[in-house]
């Protein structure tokens, strides 16, 4: 492989390189799709009437 | 100075880049860099979950013949006592503690790179063991009869919730302790290009166990509030929704650390490599990002959050978890299958299978997690995961049934493989009685598997999960089950007997090797089986990918693995279908 070859890294390999990166979208993600959105649901439900 | 052949994983460099003077050593057996100071706490991570795990054994078969109606053994109070000593040491205590043993060495070992902090480390064992002993010693005076999910408003005594979080708190001490050391390796010039697949995959458990603490904090600090008198209780539906980020989201951590132990006992075993470093790293990706969401499985009969919320959270989004383990169930055993027929087990589809090292407990363990796992975890937790057919399913022994085949037949099984290479490795202890070694995983294998088929088919007949008579004696009305479902029953004890009795062969194994066990210092470790120089093998995995892609024998497995998944989802509609006449 030439050097620039080498050199030339892609954007999904970057991602893969960077554990940082990957905590935060890790972290992140599941909490607002699983987490927040179930509270968020929660939230919003209406109280139930009393027979 | 590091090495790094193109489109490839790294060499580790040179052993003193970054370690103290006298802490570090040169693995006799792989040649690897090994860091004594995360050695040490490998070790005592390691034997603390072996200890945790002997308890939670006891646990298990104490529960099994309960469950089993022909023996029916504990009283229904000491059952729901043991359900909750089982869960929590099975689950949290044994696996968190064998997960941060395998954080410490794998950085260290493959990164060549000294741990981050030994002071870190301590506060973290240090916590972690607290707060394990004081949990088990709750559950056993009998003040925390409330399972492992403590689902308010069952109440516990406040030192249950208080043990919980310390150990919590340890545990992600000793992960922050991990991402240190990526930092110091990578600061440090330790390594260059891309850290090595089996990292990698620590590196996601590793991500997934900071979500999954963040979740237990966030859930059980209201709780202990709440139980000193400091809060209201809190609410039942966010209790629930946000307990599942710790209780579910723990069990990915484990996915995630088996199948970075999948890769690296191929490697130590057959010499295999993975087929293509970034199709594995984007799998692991896959599980980074939308793993967690499965979580959701355990709410889909809650009426408190809506169908968009399930089916996003356990369809769409989870389905790419669910493409990064057929990846890894694909990859795993074709790069097995690549590294036999190199050494010339090319007779037919399956003649490498034949010839693989099934003498060896770290092929056979590792095998058989792979096998158990895809087949009866992979398919039964999609099943499950399935809205429309959750509705048969909830709070069945199906359920159990499930993550006894993911959790135990796999992770554990998993664990137990390379604990066949962790005490040569880091404790420098050989094992005793090598005939059982070999025959453990088998024995452990063959019972966990009738343990799994037993609660699934039990479950299918309506018998519920957390429940201590099945059969309803004393109601107001008769229940009792199905004659099948006492078959199955039985099927779960006998399996529970023979898995326990492999698992006590295990810690024994191990004590006796750790403790009393000849020691290798200066010699590479007793091969489990005659064939190949581990170092040369180990060297090779940093070196290339395999380029070979002639893997029939997987094909025609996964073909197989494919039509079991068809057939017994589309039963499972069937079968819903014939549940209630839709008009």
């Amino acid at each position: 492989m030439s050097k620039t070859g080498a050199e030339k890294v892609s954007p999904i390999q970057k991602l893969m390189d960077n554990p940082w990166l990957l905590l935060v979208l890790g972290v992140v993600l599941p909490t607002i799709s699983y987490t927040v959105w179930g509270w968020i649901e929660l939230w919003n439900l209406p109280k139930a009437l009393l027979p | 100075m590091a090495t790094t052949v193109p489109g490839t994983m790294p060499i580790p460099s040179r052993p003193t880049r970054n370690h103290p003077p006298g802490e570090v050593r040169t693995c006799d057996t792989t040649g690897l860099t090994v860091c004594t100071t995360a050695d040490k706490f490998v070790r005592y991570h390691a034997v603390s979950a072996v200890v945790f795990l002997a308890v939670g054994g006891v646990g298990a078969i104490l529960l099994a013949l309960t469950r089993w109606p022909a023996v029916h053994l504990l009283s229904a109070e000491w059952y729901y006592r043991v359900l909750t000593l089982h869960g929590l040491n099975m689950l949290i205590f044994w696996i968190l503690n064998f997960e941060i043993a395998l954080l410490y060495f794998l950085p260290t070992a493959l990164l060549g790179t000294r741990l981050y902090s030994k002071a870190l480390a301590w506060v973290g064992l240090a916590l972690m063991t607290v707060g394990a002993l004081l949990v088990d010693y709750v559950i056993l005076v009998g003040d925390a009869d409330v399972l492992m999910t403590s689902y308010v408003p069952l109440l516990a005594h406040p030192l249950f919730y208080l043990g919980v979080i310390v150990f919590a708190v340890g545990a992600l001490v000793g992960v922050g302790n991990f991402f240190g050391t990526l930092y110091i390796a990578k600061r440090d010039h330790t390594y260059e290009g891309s850290m090595p697949l089996v990292v990698f995959g620590a590196t996601a458990a590793a991500i997934i166990a900071v979500v999954t603490l963040l979740h237990g904090a966030v859930t059980l600090i209201p709780t202990f509030l709440w139980s000193i008198g400091l809060m209201d209780a809190p609410d039942p539906g966010w209790y629930r929704i946000t307990w599942w980020g710790l209780g579910h989201m723990s069990q990915q951590v484990n996915v995630c650390a088996m199948v970075g132990v999948w890769y690296f006992l191929g490697t130590l075993t057959t010499g295999a490599k993975p087929l293509s470093e970034s199709v594995c790293r984007g799998a692991f990706v896959l599980y980074i990002l939308f793993i967690n969401v499965a979580s959701a499985h355990h709410i889909l009969v809650d009426p408190g959050v809506g169908a968009s919320w399930k089916i996003w959270n356990t369809s769409y989004a989870m389905y790419l978890a669910v493409l990064a383990s057929m990846i890894h169930g694909f990859t795993v055993p074709a790069s097995v299958e690549v590294a036999m027929r190199k050494k010339g087990y090319n007779q037919g589809l399956f003649g490498w299978l034949i010839n693989a090292p099934w003498g060896n407990p770290g092929f056979s363990g590792f095998f058989f997690s792979l096998v158990i796992f895809g087949f009866g975890g992979g398919i039964t937790g999609v099943v499950l995961g399935t809205q429309q057919i959750n509705i048969m399913a909830h709070n069945t022994l199906r359920i159990p049934g499930h993550f006894h085949v993911t959790v135990v037949g796999g992770t554990t099984l998993a664990f137990m493989a390379v604990t066949y290479y962790v005490v040569p490795l880091v404790f420098r202890k050989e094992f005793y009685a090598r005939t059982l070694c070999k025959i453990q995983p088998w024995l452990f294998a063959i019972g966990i598997t009738m343990v799994g088929i037993g609660m699934s088919f039990a479950g299918s007949y309506g018998v519920p999960r957390r429940t201590w008579d099945a059969e309803h004696a004393g109601a107001a009305f008769p229940v009792g089950i199905d004659p099948g479902a006492h078959v199955m029953l039985g099927l779960m004890g006998i399996g529970a007997l023979i898995a326990f009795t492999a698992l006590l062969l295990y810690v024994g194994l191990v004590v006796a090797a750790v403790f009393f066990g000849r020691s290798n210092e200066g010699t590479k470790m007793q091969a489990w089986h005659i064939e190949r120089d581990l170092k040369e093998s180990v060297k090779r995995e940093f070196e290339h990918e395999a380029g070979d892609h002639h893997v029939p024998g997987t094909v025609v497995l996964v073909g197989v693995f494919l039509a079991s998944f068809v057939v017994y989802y589309f039963a499972n509609w069937k079968w819903l279908a014939d549940v209630w006449w839709v008009r």
